[in-house]
């Protein structure tokens, strides 16, 4: 219960004001970096030159668009409910800015160790639903309202494989406590040691998981644009549209952390224990290598694949990945029992 | 000093703002503004058990009700499409009977609190572990009969919900994804083999020389 003690000195308090705003910032700029690359890489996939106009292999491009998006007009729709239209960006913000409390980047630069750090994380991201939903019914918008109950049913859905998942990597590690997980796949066989290999049908289910619960292709039927506009955020211009936005991306960025960290030894070298120089000695590099290669394939499922069906999206939740998930959190179980996997050093 | 200064300004803080959210769940004109509410009391609720300690209850409640159940909550409310005055007409002659459930409900917990400060036990909870590996080893060993039964009631009430509001509708129409998904290019394409003939090339015509 360290961050308790956080608080008995005004010094402290301000240092991690300080350690927030460190994350905080670093992630909007990321997210900022994250959309030029994502249309530079579809803009290749596409045979198209993607931004290039503004700085530098047009790395300036994303910093306008943020420029051009809170110098507009805030339109607020006719009957609107006001508080709730102005409160919803803010609620699907907040949950996505706060889940990276606990969000380890490498061993022991953290801000939080929270002993449930797992829980907290689901705690956080079950509340960014919030945000979707009442945007889509304060904007008195028909096409809001189809795209926020759509939403909603797809992120409660799939929330539940994701949690299964989480349970089965909480059975091998023993702990909700991030560091603790990673600690767990901590080996001598690099990249085998990890938890992908034991609980491979549940990383795929996770990594899947992760892209319908933040609504990105082909799962984006939230705000599928040929069929409802844009959905829970037609209405929003200007600088509200801009926190959904930076919500969603920030949840995407989270989404391939939580992969790197659960599935793929987050900050240890694939080649631990192999003696291979600089190559096996783990840091935070190799977290950030992995979110890198894990986000770009985000982008890649994005320029790949057509938008699913809406039923064709629950039957994959409900009819596969559910029954996948409680088979694998007994064979977690039995595992563990046997003890099967080895766990650290 | 600060310490204890600060927990206290924080405990009152989530207390003033989960009765005051309470309050306004029965209050409120809009039905949506009240089950936000609602949310909000579970929310300031979960930060005074996180205040005690009580971090694994804390989440679970966030994860559970505001994360889950509230939000079904949030969307049957505003699917509703109902006439808000009629149903502010009783408030007043319905006020005692609520404020006498309240204060019947009040006494009861204040027993249940007395009772139990009475009979205070040592907890068994080993200095270093947490919060969360204690409650796991305790449900999962003393207490293992009474966490499957609440396990298989919650399961059958799931079954029980489905049965209930499943209907068979003779006129509904329906896909089946699982065989479109199985859907093989010889099934939809038919491959037609044709001679090819190449029509006689017409005489390609003079280049029309631009007048003037």
């Amino acid at each position: 219960m360290n961050y308790m003690n956080l608080t008995s000195d005004p010094l402290i308090f301000g240092l991690t004001l300080g350690y927030v705003l460190a994350i905080a910032v670093p992630l909007i700029i990321a997210v900022a970096m994250y959309v030029w690359w994502e249309r530079k890489v579809i803009g290749w996939m596409h045979v198209r030159m993607g931004p290039n106009q503004i700085g530098p292999f047009g790395l300036v491009q994303a910093f306008a668009d943020v420029v051009k998006l809170l110098i507009k007009e805030i339109i607020v729709p006719t009957n609107a409910n006001r508080f709730l239209y102005f409160t919803a960006p803010l609620l699907s913000v907040i949950p996505a800015l706060a889940v990276w409390a606990v969000v380890p980047f490498n061993q022991g630069l953290v801000l939080s160790d929270a002993n449930a750090g797992v829980l907290y994380l689901l705690a956080m991201t079950s509340l960014g639903v919030y945000g979707i939903i009442l945007a889509g019914w304060s904007s008195n918008s028909r096409y809001a309202l189809l795209g926020a109950m759509r939403s909603a049913a797809q992120m409660i859905s799939y929330e539940i494989c994701m949690g299964m998942a989480l349970v089965c990597v909480l059975v091998l590690a023993g702990s909700l406590n991030f560091t603790s997980i990673v600690d767990a796949q901590v080996g001598h066989q690099g990249l085998f040691d990890w938890f992908w290999l034991p609980l491979l049908p549940m990383f795929f289910v996770f990594y899947i998981s992760g892209v319908a619960e933040t609504n990105r292709l082909p799962f984006d039927v939230a705000e599928g644009e040929s069929e409802i506009v844009a959905g829970f955020h037609v209405e929003y211009s200007g600088s509200v549209f801009a926190l959904f936005f930076l919500a969603e991306y920030a949840n995407l960025i989270l989404a391939a952390f939580m992969v790197s960290l659960l599935f793929l030894g987050g900050w240890l070298s694939p080649f631990q224990g192999w003696h291979l120089g600089w190559l096996s000695i783990s840091g935070w590099w190799w977290l950030f290598a992995k979110f890198f290669i894990l986000a770009t394939s985000y982008v890649w499922l994005r320029a790949t694949f057509p938008r699913y069906r809406y039923d064709q999206i629950m039957r994959l939740g409900w009819k596969v990945f559910i029954p996948i998930s409680i088979l694998w959190i007994f064979v977690a179980g039995i595992l563990k029992y046997f003890h099967l996997v080895p766990m650290g050093l | 000093m600060t310490h204890a200064i600060f927990q206290m300004v924080c405990f009152i803080l989530f207390a003033v703002v989960a009765v005051g959210s309470a309050l306004a769940v029965v209050s409120v004109k809009n039905t949506v503004h009240g089950v936000l509410a609602l949310v909000l009391t579970f929310f300031s609720t979960a930060c005074l058990w996180m205040l005690a300690e009580a971090e694994f209850l804390a989440l679970a409640l966030v994860v559970v009700y505001v994360g889950a159940v509230m939000v079904l909550f949030l969307f049957v409310v505003m699917m509703l499409d109902i006439d808000l005055e009629p149903m502010r007409e009783g408030y007043i002659k319905y006020l005692p009977i609520g404020i006498g459930a309240a204060v019947i409900m009040l006494i009861e917990m204040l027993g249940i609190i007395g009772i139990k400060t009475f009979n205070v036990q040592a907890g068994p909870n080993p200095a270093g572990a947490s919060n969360v590996e204690w409650l796991g080893q305790a449900l999962f060993t003393h207490f293992l009969l009474p966490f499957e039964i609440a396990a298989l009631i919650l399961t059958v009430g799931l079954v029980a919900a489905v049965v209930l509001a499943l209907r068979v509708r003779s006129f509904s129409k329906h896909q089946n994804p699982a065989a479109q998904s199985a859907v093989r290019a010889p099934g939809r394409v038919r491959m037609v083999k044709m001679a090819a003939v190449t029509p006689a090339a017409p005489e390609p015509k003079p280049a029309e020389e631009p007048q003037a």
